[in-house]
């Protein structure tokens, strides 16, 4: 048979190396600094930029899409091209998804501090920059598509099945999740509302998690551990029942419990059934990864590489075990809203991302390179300060969050709550915060033991730019093998393998999405709801723009902890008109569900001038700008119409005097503020933010009023 | 409050019936799948991405199964 020569191209692996790096330093330092604004607010130097609210997301962006980005990148682009014995299909379409992929991390980072979000969380960026999201990973999947398409070797191996179904579904999820209406370039509203649209956003959150930073990252388990143990994967089959029972379970099992917790017994048995159900794939690809090392635990002990992986897999264990825990609703009664949930993503990201990258790193530069990794002790110390780092971030974290949560929920014998004032709760766990930021420090610094450690190595060593290899080509019938026919039909077609984990996938999303569509015409409207003032909505898109949503919830769960501290439970009803939720995942100040009219406008106007005036020891930043800079009300019809489109009942042509109204409205707040001795201008943002505070909940208080 | 609008969705409680059975299903035909699977088959993909040639060596397996490692291991 005859063999052909060709490279590997190793070269845009380099490239996303190169990026992934620079972006996890980026997005750690900047999640730094968020820490510690947490104990320190004026650590914004009152710059509206870097301010809490607006940097928040960029962390998200900034460690999920461009360093954990960029490295499933790197790692694909190795592996597939090993694994399947050729190089990629298209060099040029290499390049244009890398340079196309940093011009949105760099899209992102430029529009987050301008406060250009849509506030849907892991999916703040703007319709412009979703399009080109959809473009440039359109162009990563064809380019793998072409490779695997033109490959070598007959059969695809597991690690390609997860990188196929983390393609398919990423893009399903993506599409779905994106549907906005456009309001100007940099603005839109969500075609949902309420509650169908945080059914949409969370279905979502959880599958973004499952399929962008889990399977790809599993798919380079499969590849790299037993590169670097240079043992075979544990079980095959195990890996095949760990792909398909993983991709069907995850897309629902997950936000499971959140839908049918009201049906009967049985049923609710059953969610709960699937949502820990999903164990059992995570802990089986776990224990495969962990098994790989059979015989070769000896050499974790002076093998930095594997010690990176083992505590990787070790830390997937632990958060793919904590996660259907959360998933149980007495458990999740306790943790949700709290510095709980934070502590369990960075166990993920921390430990199941970060550390499995820096391994993968560790072990690709020596090869590209080819030569040995600059220093071992280096790398050794590396691995303990990362995990010595992510023992400071996770404990004090489980610690401050259950802890605030049983203050929360704490009563005193005469049944009135022991904290009634929730700055009490804040205050509390500020040590913790303390602690962690230092966590964070340590695996911050970390980073630059790994980059100089590569640095070095890169300098010994000569970059092979293409890498020769042969191999026969791929013949049809070559196949000798006769048992398990069908899987290796299946696996030889990764055209109608893609086809098939798409089917898998969405007959779980369906499962979910279904019930979301119906949703909308199941939910009661009440009649004292009444759509939002143009004034309102102008102040709304504000609080959407400050990032008020990442420490405020708008959801008062019916517990009577929270019922006594904000008022009445939160109705489906109420939120009928809001393009986008604004439910919010973490309370790190209150529930501003039900604040309208709780305080008078003065109050507001000198809490967010300096919230240290209203409520001293608050860790809320300043938000001065607000009283300086001037409303933007040239966009209100473009709102309106946009609005009407979306189903909100704004009368005909209401757009065209939509202003007066909005004037007449800040008029009466301004007057108001200038009666308590406030030297307040009309048109100014703070008056617009005011008047959607003083809205919240507000309608559902006039019914009462009316009912009594 | 989600779960009171999601309960009226008339025929809802059949979907977890329709998730687990096809799940199920799903599952029992994987299982078997994988065990009828060929020994050689598994064995040459589970040497898939170690360094081995598998031209000159048609089998293209580097460790034969598990107890071949352990062998390997006592050595």
């Amino acid at each position: 048979m005859q063999v052909e020569k060709f490279s590997y191209d190793n070269q845009i692996v380099k490239q996303f190396m190169i990026a992934a790096v620079t972006f996890a330093i980026v997005g750690m330092l900047v999640g730094l600094i968020i820490a510690v604004q947490l104990y320190v607010p004026d650590l914004n130097l009152g710059i509206q930029y870097i301010t809490y609210g607006r940097i928040r997301p960029l962390h998200t962006n900034a460690v999920i899409f461009a360093f954990v980005g960029n490295i499933i990148f790197a790692g694909i682009y190795y592996s597939l091209q090993r694994v399947c014995k050729t190089r990629m299909w298209n060099d040029n379409l290499s390049q244009f998804h890398f340079w196309g992929w940093q011009l949105i991390i760099l899209a992102a980072a430029i529009s987050l501090p301008l406060g250009i979000t849509t506030s849907k969380e892991y999916a703040e960026l703007e319709w412009p920059i979703d399009l080109m999201i959809a473009i440039v990973w359109l162009s990563f999947g064809a380019n793998m598509f072409g490779t695997i398409i033109k490959r070598r070797e007959k059969h695809i191996y597991v690690a390609v099945w997860f990188y196929i179904a983390t393609f398919v579904t990423i893009t399903v999820l993506h599409v779905v999740n994106s549907i906005e209406i456009p309001v100007g370039l940099f603005k839109s509203y969500s075609v949902y509302a309420g509650v169908q649209d945080a059914l949409v956003q969370w279905w979502y959150g959880h599958n973004a998690v499952a399929f962008f930073l889990t399977t790809p990252y599993l798919g380079l388990m499969y590849y790299f551990l037993p590169k670097a143990a240079n043992r075979p994967v544990y079980s095959y089959r195990l890996s095949i029942l760990h792909f398909w029972a993983l991709i069907f379970l995850y897309i629902w099992a997950g936000p499971h419990h959140l839908l049918y917790s009201a049906l009967p017994d049985w049923a609710q048995s059953l969610g709960t059934v699937f949502s820990i159900m999903l164990i059992a794939p995570s802990w089986g690809g776990m224990l495969n990864g962990l098994l790989t090392l059979r015989g070769a635990w000896d050499r974790v002990r002076d093998n930095p590489i594997l010690k990176f992986m083992v505590v990787a897999v070790t830390a997937y264990g632990m958060a793919t075990f904590e996660g259907p825990m959360l998933s149980l609703k007495s458990v999740n009664a306790i943790s949700h809203f709290t510095d709980w949930t934070i502590a369990h993503v960075h166990v993920g990201a921390l430990g199941w991302n970060g550390m499995l990258s820096f391994g993968i790193l560790y072990w690709m530069v020596p090869k590209m390179w080819g030569t040995e990794l600059y220093s071992k002790k280096l790398a050794n110390s590396h691995f303990w300060i990362s995990t010595l780092g992510i023992v400071f971030y996770a404990v004090p974290m489980y610690w401050s969050g259950i802890a605030q949560s049983l203050m929360w929920k704490q009563f005193t014998p005469l049944g009135v709550l022991q904290y009634p004032n929730f700055l009490e709760t804040t205050l509390q766990i500020i040590p913790m915060h303390i602690i962690r930021s230092f966590g964070g420090l340590l695996y911050f610094l970390g980073m630059f033991m790994l980059v100089y450690n590569l640095m070095k190595t890169a300098k010994n060593g000569k970059f092979i730019k293409n890498e020769d290899a042969e191999a026969a080509p791929y013949e049809k019938d070559s196949d000798k093998l006769k048992r398990g026919t069908i899987h290796r039909w299946l696996e030889k077609r990764p055209v109608k393998f893609a086809l098939l984990s798409l089917v898998v996938v969405l007959i779980g999303g369906l499962v979910e999405i279904v019930p979301t569509f119906l949703i909308k015409s199941n939910i009661p409207t009440i009649a004292a709801v009444k759509p939002y003032s143009p004034l309102e909505l102008q102040g709304r898109d504000i609080y959407i723009r400050e990032g008020c949503v990442s420490c405020h919830s708008q959801l008062v769960r019916p517990f009577r902890s929270e019922t006594e501290r904000y008022g009445e439970y939160s109705k489906a009803g109420e939120y009928v008109y809001d393009h986008p939720f604004l439910w919010g995942s973490k309370r790190t100040g209150p529930d501003l569900a039900r604040v309208g009219k709780k305080y008078p406008n003065v109050w507001h106007y000198l809490h967010l001038e300096d919230p240290r005036q209203m409520s001293p020891g608050s860790i809320m930043p300043r938000y001065p700008w607000l009283l300086t800079q001037t409303l933007d009300v040239s966009t209100t019809p473009a709102k309106i119409n946009a609005m009407r489109t979306l189903g909100v009942p704004y009368e005909k042509d209401y757009e065209n005097f939509a202003n007066q109204d909005l004037e007449k409205q800040a008029n009466e707040i301004t007057k108001d503020l200038i009666n308590n001795g406030i030297p307040a201008e009309s048109d100014k943002d703070i008056i617009a933010l005011i008047a959607y505070l003083q809205r919240l909940g507000a309608d559902i208080k006039v019914n009462q009023a009316i009912i009594k | 409050m989600l779960s009171e609008h999601i309960s009226r969705i008339e025929g809802i409680a059949v979907y977890p019936i329709i998730s687990l059975i096809v799940f199920s299903i799903l599952f029992a035909a994987a299982i078997v799948w994988v065990f009828r699977l060929d020994k050689k088959y598994l064995a040459r993909m589970e040497n898939l991405p170690l360094d081995t040639n598998f031209d000159n060596n048609p089998e293209g397996i580097k460790f034969q199964n598990n107890s071949e490692i352990k062998n390997e291991i006592e050595k």
